[in-house]
């Protein structure tokens, strides 16, 4: 008898029926534990690495602060996911060797390269230039460490900063000293002024033209003003002319190098005037200036932005500064530590937010930003219609016993300011 | 302007002309004779700071004193340079030399990329900030030193070339290259002995300059184009001109900071090179073709 097609029983279609559902329900689980096998649960929105092009003076005359925000950068990526940024972040270095050219190019590569967005680059000049090219290839910009004020005044939209304009800083810097004078009893009647010649020192002095003739409440007058070009090898010149005006003091806006090769010659030409006074720069609070000029890097004063030591944000970073560079203290790189972490954890913060790698999208969820835990002394981090966080204050440190020391505002002082140095004597 | 500020002003350039005289001489000994453009000249200077930096790190050995090895270690290299690789490329269209010489610049200043880093260094010797005071006058001991060397290891080059039987066929190879050949003299050999010797002035050069300046690896292009500005304000081939070139290099450039603006001390630099090419071609103390 032929075998005729048997009807499939309810039992058999149950079983068919059971089987697929194994698999169905163990195919599922299989899913779900490729999905969460990573170390982080990714939104699905998340699955792109947010690339954050790093662009800093890594070699050049500003090597050394350049190295030194990079310090900063290459920590970033650990501290964020304890802030609650546990996003894929892939940081791509390039160095712009101290030159606006290189600047241009390398922001270009980077973006070529899939670059989401910059940050950097600590130069006005370079900043400027990587701006022009993060406007026209729509990529977001986030300036860690810049002055010139035209950087946010020019209606760039993907251009941010989080950093005080020179303006800002001179503002600062010039009242802090009047406080300088008021806390000490001194009344300097005259300064010299000297300054670096590139962009940013020209925006500060600028700044300061515009901005110390208004102030009564300040008792001295620059009798000379004298500009250097930043990468000279000698400045015994412009130290002679300096101490050939009998100025009280020396108001200082310079860099690094150009700092310690003038703090040299000023021993050299055994000109020691009240005190050395930076409105608003970097160079003097630098690991290099202590490690350069060693017992003569004591006094000089850099009244800049400055971290705030108490900050919840200030241990995370401190932490893992410490496990990853063992033989460095955080307060010599504070402030370009600080400020570059910020830029990094604001392009984290807007990644989150935007749930996009698109320019425009990170671009307008940066302009959203409003954090307020932060590293560096102000208040939230929070950008005006121009990309323009305000708010920054600055602090008076002087350096004492071979440490950046906060002398004032007195509520945060960490000692006493010394003023006139010790040692001073009219040229 | 107070008198003093000029006068030390004045003072400072012509004792860091002292020492840029010396680090041209060794370009106008080496192009006098060889008729070689060395555009590696700065790049071989930023090596000998580099050695003289090494050479305090490791044994404490001032730069005064690590002047003689590091000297002695370019005339080999120079001398080796020459007669390995530069003597073929003598006969050849001069713009091949030309890029030899530069690829070999690049090649050094990358190569003390890759060996120190970006980073400036210096010499902390103990008299770095010492100063003499004479009257008005501040000189810095460190200057001082550097140029009383300068002249020194430049007068002994120039009693070599006068009073020596191998400096004065160095000349006659140099003053007619046939008739040095024709009696009998080994042009090559001391075309490479020339080429050590210009190597170890700028040996020397460098040793002292790192007493002035900080040394980085990118510092070579500027000093060879100084270089190159005084010998050609000097006169090519002329050692007094070197000196004076390098005398007044250092002095104007002083006095342009002073003057007019610091920015600007480059420009009066290249301002009197132009003067020079126009008024005097042959340089100052150059002989005219």
């Amino acid at each position: 008898m032929a075998r005729t097609h048997q009807p499939i029983s309810a039992y058999d279609t149950l079983q068919a029926t059971d089987v697929g559902r194994r698999r169905f329900i163990a195919g599922l689980g299989a899913s779900a534990a490729i999905v969460s096998s990573g170390s982080l649960m990714r939104p699905a929105w998340g699955q792109a690495t947010l690339n954050v092009g790093v662009l800093l003076p890594t070699s050049g005359t500003q090597a050394f602060i350049g190295q030194s925000c990079k310090l900063g950068a290459d920590i970033a990526p650990s501290v964020l996911p304890g802030l609650g940024y546990g996003l894929p972040i892939r940081l791509m270095h390039a160095d712009t060797e101290t030159n606006v050219d290189v600047a241009r190019s390398r922001a270009e590569r980077l973006i070529n390269e899939g670059a989401h967005v910059l940050v950097g680059a600590f130069d006005s000049g370079a900043s400027a230039a990587i701006a022009q090219v993060c406007e026209q290839k729509g990529v977001p910009f986030i300036i860690n460490i810049a002055a010139a004020p035209q950087l946010t005044e020019q209606g760039y939209k993907f251009t941010f900063r989080n950093f005080p304009t020179a303006i800002d800083l001179v503002r600062n810097g010039l009242a802090l000293i009047g406080d300088i004078f008021r806390a000490t009893n001194t009344v300097p009647r005259t300064a010299v002024f000297m300054h670096v010649n590139d962009t940013f020192g020209q925006a500060m002095a600028k700044g300061i033209g515009a901005i110390l003739p208004r102030l009564d409440f300040l008792p001295f007058k620059v009798i000379e003003t004298i500009s250097y070009d930043p990468a000279a090898k000698d400045l015994s010149v412009e130290v002679s002319k300096a101490k050939a005006t009998n100025a009280d003091f020396l108001m200082f806006v310079c860099r690094l190098n150009d700092a310690i090769l003038v703090r040299r010659e000023m021993v050299k030409q055994r000109w020691n005037p009240m005190g050395i006074i930076g409105p608003g720069n970097p160079g003097m609070y630098e690991a290099q200036y202590y490690a350069a000029l060693g017992k003569l890097s004591e006094y000089s004063i850099s009244n800049v932005p400055w971290y705030n030591p108490k900050a919840p944000l200030t241990h995370a970073i401190d932490r893992a500064f410490s496990k990853a560079y063992p033989k460095e203290k955080l307060m010599f790189h504070a402030l370009n530590v600080g400020f570059t972490v910020e830029a990094i954890m604001i392009a984290a913060d807007a990644y989150k937010r935007a749930k996009a790698t698109d320019g425009k999208a990170l671009a307008e969820a940066i302009r959203q930003t409003n954090m307020s835990s932060r590293m560096m002394i102000g208040g939230p981090i929070k950008f005006n219609a121009k990309g323009q966080v305000e708010g920054i204050q600055s602090a008076c440190i002087q350096n004492l016993n071979m440490r950046p020391t906060v002398v004032l505002p007195a509520a945060s002082a960490q000692a006493k300011l010394v003023f006139p140095v010790p040692g001073y004597k009219k040229a | 302007m107070p008198i003093e500020l000029v006068a030390n002003v004045t003072l400072a350039g012509l004792l860091t002309g002292l020492v840029y005289g010396l680090m041209a001489l060794g370009l106008s000994v080496i192009f006098g004779v060889v008729r070689v453009v060395n555009f590696a000249h700065g790049e071989m200077m930023t090596i000998a700071m580099y050695a003289a930096v090494v050479l305090f790190a490791a044994f404490r050995l001032d730069p005064f004193v690590a002047l003689f090895p590091v000297a002695a270690a370019f005339f080999v290299f120079g001398y080796v340079l020459q007669a390995g690789l530069i003597n073929p490329f003598i006969t050849r269209p001069e713009h091949t030399q030309f890029m030899l010489v530069l690829a070999v610049a690049i090649i050094m200043v990358n190569g003390l990329l890759m060996a120190f880093g970006p980073d400036a260094r210096n010499i902390p010797v103990d008299y770095a900030l010492d100063s003499f005071i004479v009257g008005p006058l501040l000189l810095d001991t460190v200057r001082v030193y550097a140029a009383l060397a300068a002249v020194a290891i430049a007068g002994g080059l120039f009693l070599f070339f006068k009073f020596t039987g191998t400096g004065r066929a160095i000349r006659a190879c140099a003053d007619n290259y046939l008739g040095a050949k024709v009696v009998g003299l080994n042009v090559k050999k001391y075309y490479a002995l020339t080429f050590g010797i210009g190597s170890a002035c700028v040996g020397a050069a460098g040793c002292l300059m790192v007493l002035l300046v900080d040394v980085t690896p990118l510092l070579g292009p500027g000093y060879t184009l100084l270089a190159f500005i005084i010998v050609i304000v000097g006169g090519l081939g002329s050692m007094p001109g070197a000196l004076l070139g390098g005398v007044l290099i250092g002095v104007s450039e002083a006095l342009a900071g002073l003057f007019f603006s610091p920015s600007a001390k480059s420009m009066f630099s290249f301002a009197l090179l132009i003067l020079v090419l126009l008024f005097r071609p042959q340089g100052l103390l150059g002989k005219r073709p």
